[in-house]
């Protein structure tokens, strides 16, 4: 079951081998534990940000778009 | 990817087509910082990977005109970066080797192809005797902490560098299977196959972190 968590969670397995994997959920303390360590490792992993972009970065960048805007890029 | 309520890519983008800054700068803000953290994936230093976004978004300026919208813009911008990345990486001497992908459908060329949960923690039936305690009772919020998105970043940075991108692009940016498959020209099965060595390692990192 460990090894097919992904599959199931990206709904890539087909729907008998997906019956018989939330069958064994159903009956599996331990792994119903790791599909759900799983989804919340997903959840800690979504709320990282990356960092913030420099200012002078961000200034650069869009000082781009004026000279795309007046034909120069 | 910060959650912007605002308007959608596509309306954006056809703003900024028509001329309006405003829309182009949101564009810049929201993807920039998840562009940058990619970027620093296949260079060696952060002024190359600010080189790299900065190339980026000139290579969407001079695409804009032409885009229609096909693919999303978010593929398309992730795919301009990613190949940016990469030709730097090679002129840095630090290349990512996506070009062997395509060899059969796993991640063995990682030297990583084994079984994803120590085999030592199922008897001989299969059946766990070292089981995962639940982390629905999680009193301290440990999951919610700072330290935990350290945890997570840490064990990341330790992945062999396909798994690595992979992961970031989909749990961390939020972009879809399909995004990521296009971005990087990868197989439906070796995108997942990746992603699946890649969560579970960072599910044993937050599992021995908890557990400690």
């Amino acid at each position: 079951m460990v090894e097919l968590v992904t599959d199931y969670l990206e709904g890539a397995l087909t729907p008998p081998d997906r019956a018989r994997f939330e069958a064994h959920i159903a009956g599996c303390a331990h792994c119903r534990a790791y599909l759900e360590q799983m989804r919340m490792t997903l959840q800690v992993a979504g709320h990282i940000e990356p960092d913030e972009l420099d200012p002078d970065t961000e200034r650069g960048l869009l000082d781009a778009f004026k000279d795309w805007k007046a034909g120069g890029a | 990817m910060p959650s912007t309520p605002a308007a959608d890519d596509q309306s954006l983008v056809e703003r900024a087509q028509a001329g309006d800054e405003e829309a182009y700068a949101i564009l810049v803000r929201r993807y920039s910082p998840a562009l940058m953290r990619l970027a620093r994936m296949y260079v060696p230093t952060a002024a190359l990977a600010e080189d790299v976004v900065q190339e980026t978004w000139v290579a969407v300026l001079r695409g804009l005109e032409r885009f229609e919208g096909r693919s999303s813009f978010k593929t398309w911008l992730f795919r301009i970066l990613v190949n940016r990345a990469k030709t730097r990486g090679v002129r840095e001497h630090r290349s990512i080797p996506f070009a062997s992908l395509g060899r059969g459908g796993d991640a063995g060329e990682d030297g990583d192809d084994g079984p994803t949960v120590d085999p030592e923690r199922f008897g001989r039936d299969g059946a766990w005797t070292s089981a995962p305690r639940s982390w629905e009772d999680d009193p301290e919020e440990a999951l919610n902490s700072k330290e935990a998105r350290r945890i997570v970043l840490e064990a990341i940075d330790t992945l062999p560098d396909r798994q690595k991108v992979v992961i970031t692009m989909r749990d961390l940016d939020g972009l879809s299977s399909e995004e990521v498959r296009n971005a990087l020209d990868l197989s439906e099965t070796n995108q997942r196959v990746l992603l699946h060595r890649a969560r579970a390692k960072v599910r044993t990192a937050l599992e021995d972190w908890i557990d400690q």
